[in-house]
């Protein structure tokens, strides 16, 4: 990670220090966005700073909003080919873009397809061989959908972020989930939100500048990084926010201001 | 001594000899031309090099080379540059802008297309291919298509667009004609669901394409003007957007005798679409209004969809879905937000993977705030109409052609399929006009000359914009509208119930926000606009 060119995101999330043991390993990072400002492309960005080649690290890429090609096209434009490490097993994709859950007058309760996505996700954890099994990412695209797909019962998708945060305990993976915060600030009581920004370790909110949008700054990003058990031996909250531009190859983030 | 973009080099340089010697006496003589923009670096730079030296014969302190719209001077000591220091010059100065007006009339083939095939879209009429590997349908507008320009021109197949209705008037079914109509006149396939009693009666009243005649004689000025508009905006992404995206700068309109291998038509309300583009095969309308749920719905749309199955490299028809009013409230299935919604993500997963389009329109004033965000999340195009009410003097002084405006359009999402750069374009906002009752062109916000007397309470100017609305997501319209007018807006409740006033009263017109952070739905809200 040392010869990388990091970025103030990799700063902010902790990625600036030596790559083994992987920063993110054990820890939950929830990414927010709204309908002007998609937060996809920090997730894309994680998906190539796991995927590196100094890391040994596994992708679990579990996809409700958009297909294998697209993040295959992102990737590829960023640096990173999504074929070449799903075939050496490094990156692997679950398309749910069809899951359905089966409605409740059928007998089965909506539930019944997340747990089988549980039980695909750990059936996946513990086919690894053992040296990969410690560097496990899953990661989310994203949480309104499966909503959506449990047919709005938002008990069953807490229980079953609950069933995947236990994964982080039991095997030291990472979670990375993504989530429309604009959804829920209408509700009286957004009870999934909450307890997601609850669960995470890690609270990354991507949303447009308070004047609106702008082709130079395409919006800004808060990362709030909750106590992380330091070298150091410190921890405590750090907030830190910066600007961002996207782009085709890359993503430029700079403190408000700076750019030139 | 201005050189065309399209001469050779060669013209350039003789035109620059004579005019050098015609003016012997003027110690500066700037020359300035623009890149071709087939040219390869090299002639430009030995044309470059052939200039100068021409220039230094002379003496001349300075010589000018001019890429609109920037100009750049070299100064004297540079004269003796070498070859390569120019060649690294020009490079510099980021030679892709191009003058407007006189690229339109020829198209132009970027070095570095990769996704352009020619071949692709004569075969299959009515598809574009675009950048990132998508390929494109029209709109049936062709002010939307040149404002998707950008894209590739028009909306990318296995992509959702929804549109936002606006309670009070049905200009979305002005889009939704133009689209439909597009459709059948390239003879692609259609489905059109809709909660009427007779969705198949609908289709007599989709216009017809206009007549070569009409196409003629319009407007071409405007035409060219709005080609400059949007292409000055290009200016703003050359440097950062990558060069493949200039390459579809070729106007489809006037190409010529058969007006229907057009990619985008001009479509005239007046005239019906003949029966003959309608038949059973290639349209089958569905009425929503009576089924329980929307299982039948998802029937018709998987069975269309599979025969439109996207194969690598195939050149399959496109296919259109047209659903209108998705969640209205005469059908059954419209107080279940969880089955529209699941309905709305089957459809889209389904479509990412077929060559088709689907439009889908709804009020979001009868959705609940949390569920319209929830489907604004799911569109990839997320369009929003607004009717603006007849006879509004207020509003005739604040914009200019209002009496030919019958809503206005705002773009609020751009479909971003296979890239996660997000496209922020300088005009949101258009206004919707229906020229000479037919045919339906948009248009960029354009301020009417203000008024210089003035007096009203609010200090300044007694400029109001009067808007019905009732739902906060018209709140960024507006922010929109203030943003293209260049104004502040300030917001007052109106109707006497709560005539709170909040806004920068007071304050100079720099600043463009608003705040909105409204807890209870106005019904009556009445914004003035601060005017010089």
């Amino acid at each position: 990670m040392e010869n990388q060119n990091l970025n103030l995101l990799d700063r902010a999330l902790g990625l600036d220090g030596p790559s083994e043991p992987w920063p993110l390993s054990g820890r939950v990072v929830l990414i927010e966005d709204c309908v002007e400002t998609s937060g996809s492309f920090v997730l894309h960005q994680l998906v190539k700073r796991s995927l590196s080649p100094t890391s040994s690290n596994v992708i679990i890429f579990v996809a409700f909003a958009n297909p294998f090609s697209h993040y295959d096209r992102i990737l590829r434009k960023l640096g990173c080919n999504l074929v070449t490490q799903r075939d050496n097993k490094r990156f692997i994709f679950f398309d749910m873009l069809m899951l359905r859950c089966p409605d409740v007058d059928e007998g089965k309760s909506s539930e019944g397809g997340l747990v089988l996505l549980y039980e695909k996700i750990l059936k996946t954890i513990c086919g690894l061989p053992g040296d990969k099994k410690d560097y496990v990412t899953i990661m989310i695209d994203d949480i309104s959908l499966v909503e959506v797909a449990a047919n709005g019962g938002s008990d069953y998708v807490l229980d079953f972020l609950h069933y995947c945060h236990a994964l982080t305990s039991e095997f030291d993976c990472s979670l990375i989930t993504l989530n429309h915060e604009d959804i829920y600030s209408s509700m009286e009581r957004p009870t999934l939100i909450l307890q997601m920004e609850y669960l995470a370790d890690i609270l990354i909110k991507a949303e447009p500048l308070s004047t609106g949008l702008a082709t130079d700054v395409h919006g800004q990003l808060t990362v709030l990084n909750k106590g992380t058990s330091h070298r150091l031996g410190r921890s405590g909250n750090k907030i830190h926010n910066f600007h961002y531009k996207v782009k085709e190859n890359t993503v430029e983030y700079f403190y408000p201001g700076s750019r030139v | 001594m201005r050189g065309s973009l399209f001469e050779s080099p060669a013209w350039c340089r003789v035109q620059c000899q004579r005019h050098c010697s015609q003016t012997p006496h003027k110690k500066e003589v700037p020359c300035v031309f623009g890149r071709p923009p087939q040219l390869p670096i090299t002639k430009i730079i030995r044309l470059s090099a052939a200039l100068l030296a021409c220039h230094r014969r002379r003496s001349t302190p300075t010589a000018a080379l001019s890429l609109p719209p920037r100009v750049c001077s070299l100064p004297p000591e540079s004269l003796s540059c070498r070859l390569s220091t120019i060649y690294s010059w020009v490079r510099k100065t980021k030679l892709c802008s191009v003058d407007a007006a006189m690229a339109t009339t020829k198209p132009r083939l970027s070095s570095f297309s990769r996704n352009l095939s020619a071949v692709s879209s004569s075969q299959t009429p009515g598809v574009k291919c675009g950048p990132n590997g998508t390929m494109f349908v029209s709109s049936g507008i062709a002010d939307l298509d040149r404002y998707f320009e950008i894209l590739g021109g028009g909306f990318p197949l296995g992509s959702l667009v929804m549109v936002m209705e606006d309670a009070e008037a049905p200009h979305h079914m002005l889009l939704l004609r133009n689209f439909m109509s597009q459709g059948l006149v390239h003879g692609q396939p259609l489905l059109y669901a809709s909660p009427s009693k007779d969705p198949r009666g609908f289709l007599g009243t989709l216009p017809s394409p206009a007549s070569l005649k009409h196409d003629k004689s319009r407007d071409r000025e405007s035409e060219q003007e709005k080609g400059l508009r949007i292409a000055w905006q290009y200016k703003k992404y050359m440097g950062e957007n990558q060069p493949n995206f200039d390459s579809h700068r070729v106007t489809h309109h006037y190409s010529g005798a058969d007006n229907k291998q057009d990619y985008c038509n001009e479509f005239d309300f007046r005239k019906p679409l003949e029966r003959h583009y309608f038949t059973r095969q290639r349209v089958n309308c569905v009425g929503i209004q009576h089924s329980k749920n929307l299982a039948a719905l998802q029937e018709h749309c998987a069975s269309f969809l599979a025969q439109h199955q996207r194969n690598d490299g195939s050149s399959a028809l496109a296919g259109r879905i047209a659903i209108q009013s998705l969640c209205a409230p005469q059908c059954e299935h419209s107080n279940m937000d969880w089955e529209m919604l699941s309905f709305i993500k089957s459809l889209k997963g389904m479509v990412r993977s077929s060559n088709a389009v689907v439009v889908i329109t709804f009020p979001p004033s009868l959705l609940s705030l949390s569920s319209t965000k929830r489907w604004q999340h799911m569109a990839d195009t997320l369009l929003s109409v607004a009717a603006i009410p007849d006879e509004d003097k207020e509003l005739a002084k604040l914009l200019s052609g209002y009496q030919d405006m019958v809503g206005l359009l705002n773009v609020q999402k751009v479909a971003r399929l296979n890239t996660q750069v997000p496209l922020i374009l300088e005009a949101t906002t258009f206004s919707i006009k229906l020229q000479k009752r037919r045919f339906l062109v948009l248009e960029c916000l354009n301020q009417a000359p203000v008024d210089g007397s003035s007096g009203s309470s609010y200090g300044t100017s007694g400029v109001f914009l009067q808007l019905s609305l009732t739902q906060k997501c018209y709140i960024e319209q507006l922010r929109m509208v203030s943003k293209e007018m260049d104004r502040a807006v300030y917001m007052k409740f109106g109707g006497g119930e709560k005539g709170r006033e909040s806004g920068n009263n007071g304050k100079r017109s720099e600043t463009r926000e608003v705040s909105f952070q409204m807890s209870f739905t106005p019904i009556f809200w009445s914004v003035s606009v601060n005017g010089e």
